[in-house]
């Protein structure tokens, strides 16, 4: 079933806004949403007017990640859907496409980003952060493995100790203790979120973007040289997870709203 | 020098160096018959030109070549398609005596891959692919592809690549084997271009007698191979540009050579 308007792209001079808009589902990941933001990067990308991009989402939150409701559908046909595959097809190809992409991206954080919706942030160059959001790598809670990058651009941000912890607990990282890890840029009222990070983009935006997109291309080579095959092995361990008892058992106890009983299979 | 009479591709020299741009931009470079027939007729009239010592063959940033013409070729017949005999232009590739450089950015499929892999030495953009993509339309490389990229990366690679028509990168055709060095976009052509000057330095005689010798392994046996490199040695000692080699190196200074 098709929603309309489930992604808004807007042009403000050279700076393109991509709004995820399925606020009633706290923007989280349909098949449908995935592939819209693949194609609107796409173009961001080659529209030579547009010279940086914001991301941000629609309502409370951000991105809640992968929506389990339309995961838990298919995994009710009798067959485990395969989740490699599906992370190689929609995640993966839009975690590429950012770093790939030769202009500043900033998140625009106006509110929760777990799972998937967290590690898109993290592809990012900017997160600009509206006070009291939280980040939460939520994937362990149906036993599931950090996605979409996670597994590594979480330590690389923050550090392999944090970012272990943050991935055993599933707990909420709060604004403030983000900002004093240096996951984030800066931290802003709800109300100036926009403002400022169309501020920053504006201001990028008449900057030297081929100088940008050559240090970001430098970066990725020093930083991410294997992207796609972190990403790729990254998709192989959660087809793992996928199979497990421990997933069937977390998606059926999230739709059930109760605690799951995991067996460590 | 521009010849206008081409449709398909864009000639022209930079001082010894011969520069053939396939040029179909609409369809990515795809080859058809006209553009073969232009791009063989050219490359020999560089062999024959005694001022150009290197070619270089390259595309568009976006693509060297995406394949060859299907619409061309969709209606054909076994019988039609053997009596045009068209990989008969293909096999003149084969006889170009200067070193052929392809500088190749963008898609490198199918019949782009095996015009690549007509070439000697391969410079490639970041943003390269290549791949025998033949197998998803129900047929197999036809212009060398089946050859060649087995000898060049191997057996089971060469199977794999074939058999389920994935491309592959830059970096991991780097990794093959299949291509000599990887450059960003912006600068792919002129890192084939600078390996063209550096081989426009050496003995053109050398460089013909050499490219020959290792061409020969793709034909021979180890014993044979090495008895026609024997000769080609022995052959280069009729030459005035061994002499000059040589004495230059004795003599401490670099050597000027002629060509004869």
């Amino acid at each position: 079933m098709s929603e309309e308007n489930i992604l808004l792209v807007e042009q403000k001079d050279a700076v393109q806004v991509i709004t995820l808009n399925r606020p009633d589902k706290l923007n989280s990941f349909n098949d449908e949403l995935t592939f819209k933001l693949q194609d609107a990067l796409k173009e961001a990308e080659r529209h030579e007017g547009t010279r940086a991009i914001v991301i941000t989402g629609a309502g409370r939150g951000f991105c809640a990640g992968q929506d389990l409701q339309s995961r838990a559908v298919t995994a009710d046909g009798g067959q485990r859907p395969s989740l490699g595959d599906s992370i190689r097809r929609r995640y993966n190809p839009i975690i590429i496409r950012i770093r790939r992409m030769e202009k500043p991206v900033i998140a625009a954080i106006n509110g929760v980003a777990a799972g998937a919706g967290a590690s898109v942030t993290f592809a990012c160059d900017y997160r600009i952060v509206a006070e009291g959001v939280s980040f939460i790598q939520s994937f362990t809670k149906v036993g599931l493995i950090p996605d979409s990058g996670s597994t590594f651009f979480l330590p690389r941000l923050i550090g392999l100790t944090k970012a272990l912890e943050l991935m055993y607990s599933a707990e909420k990282l709060d604004a403030a203790e983000a900002l004093r890890l240096g996951l984030i840029n800066k931290i802003v009222a709800q109300d100036q979120l926009m403002k400022e990070a169309l501020e920053l983009a504006t201001k990028l935006s008449v900057g030297p973007t081929k100088a940008f997109g050559l240090t970001k291309r430098a970066v990725n080579r020093a930083v991410f040289p294997d992207l796609e095959e972190l990403l790729d092995y990254e998709a192989s361990l959660q087809e793992i997870a996928g199979r497990s008892d421990d997933f069937q058992e977390g998606v059926k106890a999230f739709v059930e709203k109760r605690q799951p009983s995991y067996s460590g299979r | 020098m521009m010849t206008l009479t081409n449709q398909n591709i864009l000639v022209e020299t930079d001082d010894q160096i011969g520069i053939v741009k396939l040029n179909r931009p609409k369809v990515l470079n795809a080859l058809n018959h006209e553009l073969m027939d232009e791009l063989v007729t050219a490359l020999e009239a560089f062999d024959r030109n005694d001022s150009i010592r290197v070619i270089i063959l390259t595309g568009s940033e976006r693509a060297f070549a995406a394949g060859a013409d299907i619409k061309e070729m969709s209606d054909e017949t076994t019988v039609s398609i053997m009596l045009k005999d068209r990989f008969a232009t293909w096999d003149r590739i084969r006889n170009i005596k200067k070193p052929i450089i392809a500088a190749v950015s963008g898609f490198a499929l199918g019949g782009g891959c095996e015009l690549v892999m007509n070439c000697d030495i391969i410079v490639a953009s970041e943003t390269a692919q290549f791949g025998q993509p033949e197998i998803n339309i129900g047929v197999i490389p036809g212009a060398g592809g089946t050859q060649r990229l087995t000898r060049v990366i191997g057996k089971h690679k060469a199977m794999e690549l074939i058999l389920t028509g994935r491309p592959i990168t830059a970096a991991e055709a780097h990794a093959l084997g299949l291509v000599n060095k990887v450059a960003p976009v912006e600068l792919y052509f002129d890192a084939a271009k600078e390996l063209a000057r550096e081989i426009a330095k050496k003995s053109p005689i050398a460089v013909r007698l050499a490219k020959e010798a290792v061409l020969k392994t793709f034909d021979t046996s180890i014993s044979e191979g090495l008895q026609f490199e024997r000769k080609n040695f022995y052959m280069l000692f009729a030459s005035e540009d061994q002499k000059e080699g040589m004495r230059a190196f004795l003599e401490k200074r670099p050597a000027s050579f002629t060509g004869r």
